[in-house]
């Protein structure tokens, strides 16, 4: 208990301390930004055992609604934010209802396919500049005080959402309604005949997760200034599943952690090896997937708990 | 001519024959994911980046050593193939007895590592690959000019994947195979081997994974990412047709095809996404898949 409180506090500091260590804050929200999207899968994925091959479907509708009623309709950031949110719940509120219909793989690949027809609806819409995206998106003004287009100022926004999103799954997850989730994950016939309503929990954590992850995706939309196709495509999808896996599905910190290592090294291998990065990408997912299948955080705790017992 | 709903029904019915072809491609491809989830318990992300490297083998083996279509129809089967078994040997077997989920995930990573290099080592841009000389000009059907090349595939298709079903369902080769998935310990105490049945059993769907990609080479332009977009159409036929069932996926990917093809007729926009509208009907229908045992 101790150790977490302290590594909530380095975590914390770090994070606040990042704009006057000298790192560009633009990296700093994209990571804090996917840090939320790898939260919110996590709480499908890790605490409700459901692996989702679609999210970026609700990650990228949110972030083209947020930049359409911010360019098209001169919509203020805060109520832009919401409703990119919004946007993004009813959509994980109507894939969710199909999904769970299956369980396992059959669940991931309805999502995928699911979220493939939501890409190609994104490319032929007409609201959403096809290949182009929306680009040039304003970020405005926090409550009509502070003016977003500093980096600095920006930060802090996304850095607050980011802690209030951790805060808000952690609750979620502590709650009577994360145990029974969770509990579902152990043993889905038993909690069906302890008379719970599976179904509802279910659509309830693919809901919340799905809004989660929207909320990030029009977070990104503003803060770097552009909804384009590459947020709605399987790959971003993937990366996530990478992040919350390399980092620790059904840990806390995780997947905050996996999402800091993928934006990381996709940002800086990226100039040293251009394109191979997909081909390292793709390997650190099959090595993930083959040696360490807690994540980071989640071997580091196992190894704890191990070294306490001798 | 008639017309049905202002189409004219010469269009349709060229429109259902291109169908059938994509069909065939459909069907070649669930196969392959159906014999490779039936008999191994894997599913296959990487099948489309297999169906690329298909197409690349006849590709390169064209350029490098002169190999034409028909060698290339043998050869890159066999080489994708071999390719298949190695990763299974090395890679997929150490997941043996976890949630299918693991495969799923570890073929996703293999399949970012094959169309990464691919798109790396020969480019962004497609290559065309000819069409066989024996097989050029077109079939006159008296309602379309049906190239000679679509109607071998269709030819082709179907008949590998009866081959299939009659080896698998028919034959005492298939029911060794069954066996191995049903009980494998005991299978290994009659004397068979087998972890090589499961290895065979992945390089063989990926072989037609493989052959897909070689029918498909001269149809389209061969790519990195030409398996991208397929392998998740693949995923909603094999959603549809129930995964456990070798000739649900043949006549599933054959039957999305034409209906792919009638929406191209009456209304275009909507034929990229008809495949997985007609998955959400499913599910909510009939939520076990059309030949699904659940």
């Amino acid at each position: 208990m101790r150790t977490t409180v302290i590594v909530y506090a380095l975590v914390c500091l770090f994070a606040a301390c990042m704009p006057l260590l000298g790192i560009y804050p633009v990296f700093g929200m994209k990571l804090l930004c996917f840090a939320i999207f790898a939260c919110a899968f996590n709480l499908l994925l890790g605490f409700g055992g459901m692996l989702s091959f679609g999210h970026a479907a609700f990650f990228g509708s949110a972030a083209y609604a947020t930049s359409r009623l911010v360019t098209a309709h001169g919509w203020g950031t805060m109520p832009a934010l919401l409703a990119g949110a919004v946007v993004a719940a009813l959509l994980g509120l109507l894939i969710g209802a199909l999904a769970i219909r299956r369980r396992g793989i059959y669940f991931a690949m309805i999502t995928l396919a699911m979220a493939q027809l939501v890409y190609f609806v994104c490319l032929e819409a007409p609201f959403t500049g096809g290949e182009n995206g929306l680009q040039g998106v304003p970020r405005g003004q926090l409550l009509g005080v502070v003016d977003l287009k500093s980096d600095v100022a920006m930060y802090y926004l996304v850095l607050a959402m980011a802690v209030a999103v951790f805060v808000f799954i952690r609750r979620i997850v502590n709650s009577p309604f994360g145990q029974i989730l969770m509990a579902i994950r152990e043993n889905e016939p038993r909690m069906i005949s302890l008379g719970y309503e599976i179904n509802r929990y279910k659509l309830l954590a693919f809901v919340l997760s799905a809004t989660l992850a929207g909320l990030a995706g029009a977070l990104k939309a503003l803060v770097l200034g552009f909804a384009t196709l590459a947020d709605v495509v399987q790959e971003t999808s993937g990366e996530v599943i990478l992040m919350t896996l390399l980092g620790g599905s059904a840990t806390f910190l995780g997947p905050v952690l996996g999402a800091a290592l993928v934006v990381t090294l996709q940002e800086y291998l990226f100039d040293v090896v251009g394109d191979w990065v997909t081909v390292i990408i793709g390997a650190v997912f099959a090595i993930c997937v083959l040696v360490f299948r807690r994540g980071i955080v989640g071997e580091l705790a196992a190894w704890r708990v191990l070294a306490r017992r001798r | 001519m008639t017309e049905i709903l202002g189409v004219p029904v010469a269009v349709i019915l060229g429109q259902l024959m291109l169908g059938l072809v994509n069909g065939s491609f459909y069907a070649l491809l669930s196969l392959g994911l159906a014999v490779i989830f039936g008999l191994g318990g894997v599913v296959n992300f990487a099948h489309g980046a297999f169906y690329a490297l298909g197409a690349f083998t006849a590709l390169l083996g064209m350029q490098w050593f002169g190999l034409n279509y028909w060698a290339a129809l043998l050869v890159a089967p066999l080489v994708v193939g071999l390719l298949g078994m190695l990763c299974q040997q090395l890679l997929l077997r150490r997941l043996a007895g976890l949630d299918p989920l693991y495969g799923l995930l570890l073929t996703f990573g293999l399949a970012l590592v094959i169309q990464g290099s691919l798109h790396q080592l020969f480019g962004a841009s497609g290559q065309s690959y000819p069409v066989p000389a024996a097989l050029t000009g077109a079939i006159n059907l008296h309602f379309m000019f049906l190239p000679r090349y679509r109607a071998w595939v269709i030819v082709a298709a179907v008949a590998t994947s009866g081959t299939v079903w009659y080896v698998i369902e028919r034959t005492r080769l298939g029911a060794t195979l069954r066996a191995a998935r049903e009980n494998g310990p005991l299978l290994q105490a009659f004397g068979v081997n087998v972890p090589l049945i499961v290895a065979a059993t992945f390089g063989g769907g990926v072989a037609l994974a493989a052959l897909a990609g070689v029918l498909s080479a001269p149809l389209v332009l061969v790519s990195s990412e030409m398996g991208t977009s397929l392998v998740v159409v693949v995923f909603a036929v094999v959603v549809i047709g129930g995964m456990g069932s070798i000739l649900g996926a043949i006549v599933t990917g054959l039957a999305l095809g034409v209906i792919e093809g009638f929406t191209k007729v009456l209304y275009p926009e909507a034929s990229n996404v008809v495949v997985f509208v007609v998955m959400a009907l499913v599910l909510i229908l009939r939520p076990a898949g059309l030949f699904g045992k659940e």
